[in-house]
């Protein structure tokens, strides 16, 4: 046990603790809708997009919360308006955007003199420095988008299965589209310490689509998603304190490993209780 | 208690209702033209449908088939004339039900039976609140009426096509639709659950439902329907099928892609559009 309990003495490994549990529940409940509505690609771009916001906020000292929210709607709209033009494809649209501004972002950062040390901790997240302030504002915006999402639970699931039937009972099908872009921005910044913005899209995607493996409801997707998550964050920082490998991508590591062990092992739709049944 | 939230949309005109005219027909369209971009879709298209009719839409590919369902359930709107269900805009009414093809569903959404159901009851529930003892009861009653109760807590993907299709029309009834549209509802179905489907048509037609589908096969239109729209941007016809589907008006609608063969037409133009 004591494995378990020597590391929980330093209070920076108690923060990192809690900071990894809670982006661990947080991103598979957003990232459910992001691998349900084929939006990986969109997901992945609007974490490299909010960087330049996150790089001027934290240039200014100002809440990089605050220019990560700025930076995800501006982005939000010009991508909706690029490809609403119908003169490039979204993807396109989004490529263009997403290349443009992630280069800006570091641009930016690489004027200012503790350049490599910051670029990787943007890139690759900095569980270990988590302060407890930070852990306030991760607090607060998870509880923000988690309550949303349990408002609107039936209307977000409305229009990511059928947004035909969405519109034909007259719902606000773009206002609520555009909510879902802000709420997975907003999950983007909560994740930002803990795996950085290379490997946001693994938080996203890997435990809620492990999830959709074994469940055949939303609801228990997204909390199991939750658990898988929140065992790659505490699993993951372990292995990092222990074998002293970085702790972002330590996490999405056990998060890939798990993926990989329910896409074999799941019942019904695993790949060897598949072969069993072909068999 | 009032919904709140629900009236305040209302208000702001970011959701509103329309309440239905007496006297109006159930839809009306009068000299619609719909362009995207250069391409005209329907071209001064002008027709009647009342309540309780069951009308087959047959046409070529690209003959504004879909354009025609996307304008009935106000999903766009004409570039000129004019569209009105029971004698307002399609877009403000909640009575329209469409069951989409099949490919324009993901099958593997973890989603059950009753799940999707439910979301015909969405807007009725209210934002911020749950199904009340009126919608499970209406589901419930939906699932029964189309013969599928037992198969309520499946996921959607575990059905069969002539299932998966029920479902949609359930959802339909719970929705308390009183438009019915249906866009190529037969394709993939064997014989015998097109048989089921046909008097589950039936039995929503003479609840007074108005159901209108889309398909590509005359025969069937010819067989099944006693109202035929025959389309190609413009209205050829509409009327009874032996008058509709008359050797000029399909030579007019299909061209040189239409051979009969003894009683049974063959066009070589298929479904995918």
């Amino acid at each position: 046990m004591s494995f378990l309990t020597d590391p929980l003495a330093f209070e920076f490994f108690q923060r990192a603790l809690v900071a990894a549990l809670l982006v661990g529940v947080l991103c598979p409940i957003v990232g459910s809708y992001v691998v349900l509505r084929g939006m990986a690609f969109l997901g992945d771009a609007l974490a490299h997009i909010i960087l330049p916001g996150v790089v001027i906020a934290f240039l200014l000292g100002i809440p990089l919360v605050v220019g990560a929210l700025v930076m995800g709607i501006v982005t939000a709209f010009a991508i909706g308006a690029l490809s609403e033009r119908n003169v490039l494809r979204e993807d396109s649209a989004i490529g263009v955007i997403f290349a443009g501004a992630f280069a800006l972002g570091i641009a930016l950062l690489s004027a200012t003199d503790g350049y490599a040390v910051d670029l990787a901790h943007f890139l690759f997240g900095n569980l270990l420095g988590v302060t407890t302030s930070d852990l306030w504002a991760m607090g607060v915006l998870s509880f923000i988008v988690l309550t949303v999402i349990v408002l609107l639970f039936k209307e977000l699931q409305l229009v990511s299965f059928d947004p035909l039937l969405a519109r034909t009972l007259r719902l606000p099908v773009r206002a609520l589209d555009y909510l879902l872009l802000l709420l997975i921005a907003v999950t983007i910044v909560v994740a930002l310490q803990v795996v950085g913005v290379a490997l946001m899209l693994a938080m996203l995607i890997t435990p809620a689509a492990a999830a959709s493996l074994f469940t055949r409801r939303l609801l228990p997707m997204m909390l199991w998603g939750a658990v898988i998550g929140a065992s790659s964050g505490a699993i993951g920082l372990y292995a990092s304190f222990y074998l002293n490998i970085a702790s972002g991508p330590a996490v999405v590591l056990v998060a890939t490993l798990i993926f990989g062990l329910v896409y074999l092992f799941a019942p019904e739709r695993g790949l060897i209780s598949r072969r069993m049944a072909s068999a | 208690m009032a919904n709140g939230f629900t009236s305040f949309l209302q208000r702001s005109k970011l959701i509103h209702d329309a309440t239905h005219l007496p006297g109006t027909p159930l839809f009306r369209a009068d000299n619609v033209t719909v362009r995207y971009g250069d391409t005209v879709a329907l071209d001064a298209v002008s027709f009647e449908l009342n309540t309780g009719e069951q009308v087959a839409v047959v046409g070529p590919n690209g003959a504004g088939k879909s354009t025609l369902f996307r304008l009935m359930v106000g999903e766009i709107r004409p570039n000129s004339g004019t569209v009105t269900l029971y004698g307002s805009t399609p877009t403000d009414h909640l009575c329209v039900a469409y069951v989409p093809q099949r490919k324009a569903i993901d099958w593997r959404f973890p989603v059950t039976v009753t799940d999707v159901v439910m979301m015909g009851r969405v807007r009725k529930i209210g934002l911020f609140r749950h199904p009340g003892r009126r919608d499970r009861d209406l589901v419930r009653d939906s699932l029964e009426r189309v013969n599928i109760a037992p198969l309520a807590d499946k996921q959607i993907g575990e059905l069969s096509g002539g299932q998966q299709q029920r479902v949609f029309i359930a959802r339909a009834l719970a929705q308390e639709a009183e438009l019915l549209l249906l866009d190529e509802p037969l394709t993939g179905l064997d014989m015998p659950s097109q048989e089921r489907f046909f008097n589950l048509l039936d039995a929503v037609s003479d609840s007074g439902v108005t159901t209108i589908i889309a398909t590509h096969d005359l025969n069937l239109a010819a067989r099944q329907f006693d109202q035929v729209m025959l389309l190609n941007t413009h209205l050829v016809a509409i009327g009874a099928p032996e008058q509709v589907l008359s050797a000029e008006n399909l030579a007019a609608a299909y061209g040189g892609h239409l051979h009969t063969v003894g009683d049974v037409i063959i066009a070589d133009t298929c479904c995918e559009e």
